[in-house]
Order: structure tokens, then C-alpha cells, then sequence
């Protein structure tokens, strides 16, 4: 779980990296169309901070199933 | 808190809230674009965590009356509620940040004092791990809990205010008010954060009854 959680922050501090550079094409894409792709974007990000929270949860049950 | 009726509300006000915030239409804005729909995301996160942490103080409140280590519980797990929509609150005002003022971290003092706002609360938890024994951790963080809420009021909403920011509704910007006068947003924005903030409820309940089953374990 922690190597996971590592694998994604890693990849969202690579996802700045690149966001960074002038003509990077993930930043021209988010830019163009009118900027729709900021939104999707965020709305990917909480579906995601809300499924992370899923899994500790689940974790957390799984250690209470365990013990009775 | 065991009833269904307000988690289906929510979840149907968030469907609804996402289709429509795509969907619906929006003004035209200048930097902005389309990512004004990011108002009805971003924002019910914020107001989401602001409810999540009204209701830890309320229960902290409870606790220094009657001592019943059950709000003690109650508190902490709706400040773990509220620390994750805190976090995405910021994330998700990085990225847009990131597109309409150019850089996902300009120090704007809104940006700053958020973060510092979510710090406090760390420090609540780091506060209630660091004491042992029950009874004095639930006394001292619902104590703390009592100071960290209007010192978060104030650094959310009255110091970004004094100066100069980026932020909408804040020193001298309009607040997002002055776009939203279109009241086709309106009916998106408001199901938004109510859908946002039960949902940020249901959350915290979930929180609670899991750790009330691991204590009495």
C-alpha cells in the first residue's frame, strides 16, 4: 500500500514537472479547449483522494475481521 | 447518522451537481474559460471541510461538558473527515491555479494560509498521539480543537483579506459572485456543496463507527 501510495505521489510530482516546461503537451492540452481539462482534471483527482480513502478504510475493516 | 435518506440525497446532489457543473452552461470569462466549472468541485470541498470541522468543534464542546469519550471520538474522526477534503481542496486549487494564474504555487496568501489552516489540524492529530493516557489527550486536543477553529476561520477568511490575492473574494478580487450572478450557475453551485458536505457527513460517520468497533475490540 505505502509502495502504491509512493507510485502515485511520484507520478503527480513528475505530473508538475512536466507541467512546467513551455511546450510540454500535457500542459498545452490542459490549456487548450478552453481550459475544460482543468475541470476533469480536478473532478479525476477527488474521485481518486476518495477512492485512496476507500482503501484505508477497507484496511482498516480488514484488521477488525481479522481480530474477531 | 444511521438513517440512508441523507446519504442518498447526497449522492443524488453530487450526480447531479457533475453532470450539470459538465454540462450546464456557463458565462463567457476571460482566463478563466471553462475552467469556471471547477467552481463546482473546488469549492463544496472547502465548505465540506469547514462543516466537518464545526461539527469536531461542537463535539469537542461536548466532551469538556460531559466527558463521554464518544465525542472525544466523534471529533477526531471528523477532523480526519475534514483533513481529506482539506487536501483536496488544495490539490485541486494548485491544478487550476496552475492554468489561470500561471503557477500551481505563487505563495498567494490564500494559498499559504490554507495550507497553514490544514497544518493546525495535522498538529491536532500529531498533538492527541503524543498523549497517552485517554482521558488528558481527549481533555487537551478538545481544548486545542476549541483554539485551532477560529484561528482556521480567521486564516481562511479574514486574513487573505487584508491583502493583496489572487483568490476571488479576496483583497479586492470580487468574489465569484460577481460571475455567478448567472443563476443557471447558482442552481448547479448550491446542490454542489450541499451534495459535497453530506457526503463529507457520511464520511465522517463511516470514520466513527469503525473506530467505535476497533476501541471496543
Amino acid at each position: 500500500m505505502k509502495k502504491l501510495m509512493t507510485t502515485v505521489l511520484m507520478l503527480m510530482v513528475t505530473l508538475q514537472l512536466f507541467a512546467q516546461g513551455q511546450g510540454s503537451a500535457i500542459a498545452d492540452t490542459l490549456a487548450g479547449s478552453e481550459k475544460i481539462y482543468v475541470v476533469v482534471t480536478c473532478v479525476t483527482i477527488i474521485l481518486l483522494g476518495l477512492l485512496a480513502f476507500l482503501f484505508a478504510i477497507e484496511r482498516r475493516l480488514k484488521k477488525l475481521e481479522k481480530k474477531s | 447518522m444511521y438513517k440512508s435518506w441523507w446519504k442518498i440525497l447526497g449522492a443524488v446532489l453530487v450526480m447531479y451537481s457533475t453532470v450539470a457543473g459538465f454540462l450546464a452552461s456557463v458565462p463567457p470569462l476571460p482566463i478563466l474559460h471553462q475552467s469556471i466549472r471547477n467552481l463546482y468541485f473546488h469549492v463544496p470541498m472547502w465548505f465540506a471541510m469547514i462543516v466537518l470541522f464545526t461539527i469536531s468543534v461542537v463535539q469537542s464542546i461536548r466532551y469538556l461538558s460531559n466527558s463521554n469519550q464518544e465525542h472525544d471520538n466523534k471529533a477526531v474522526q471528523s477532523v480526519n473527515a475534514g483533513i481529506i477534503f482539506g487536501i483536496l481542496g488544495l490539490v485541486t486549487g494548485a491544478v487550476w491555479a496552475r492554468f489561470t494564474w500561471g503557477q500551481a504555487w505563487s505563495f498567494d496568501v490564500k494559498q499559504n494560509f490554507a495550507a497553514i489552516a490544514m497544518l493546525l489540524y495535522f498538529a491536532y492529530l500529531v498533538l492527541r498521539n503524543a498523549i497517552d493516557e485517554e482521558q488528558k489527550r481527549a481533555k487537551i486536543s478538545a481544548i486545542y480543537n476549541i483554539f485551532a477553529f477560529p484561528m482556521m476561520v480567521v486564516l481562511l477568511f479574514v486574513l487573505p483579506r487584508l491583502s493583496d490575492s489572487l483568490h476571488p473574494g479576496n483583497g479586492g478580487n470580487p468574489g465569484f459572485n460577481a460571475y455567478d450572478l448567472d443563476s443557471r450557475m447558482r442552481m448547479v453551485f448550491y446542490p454542489a456543496c450541499l451534495g459535497w458536505i453530506l457526503i463529507g457527513c457520511w464520511i465522517y460517520s463511516i470514520l466513527f463507527r469503525v473506530s467505535t468497533l476497533e476501541k471496543n475490540k
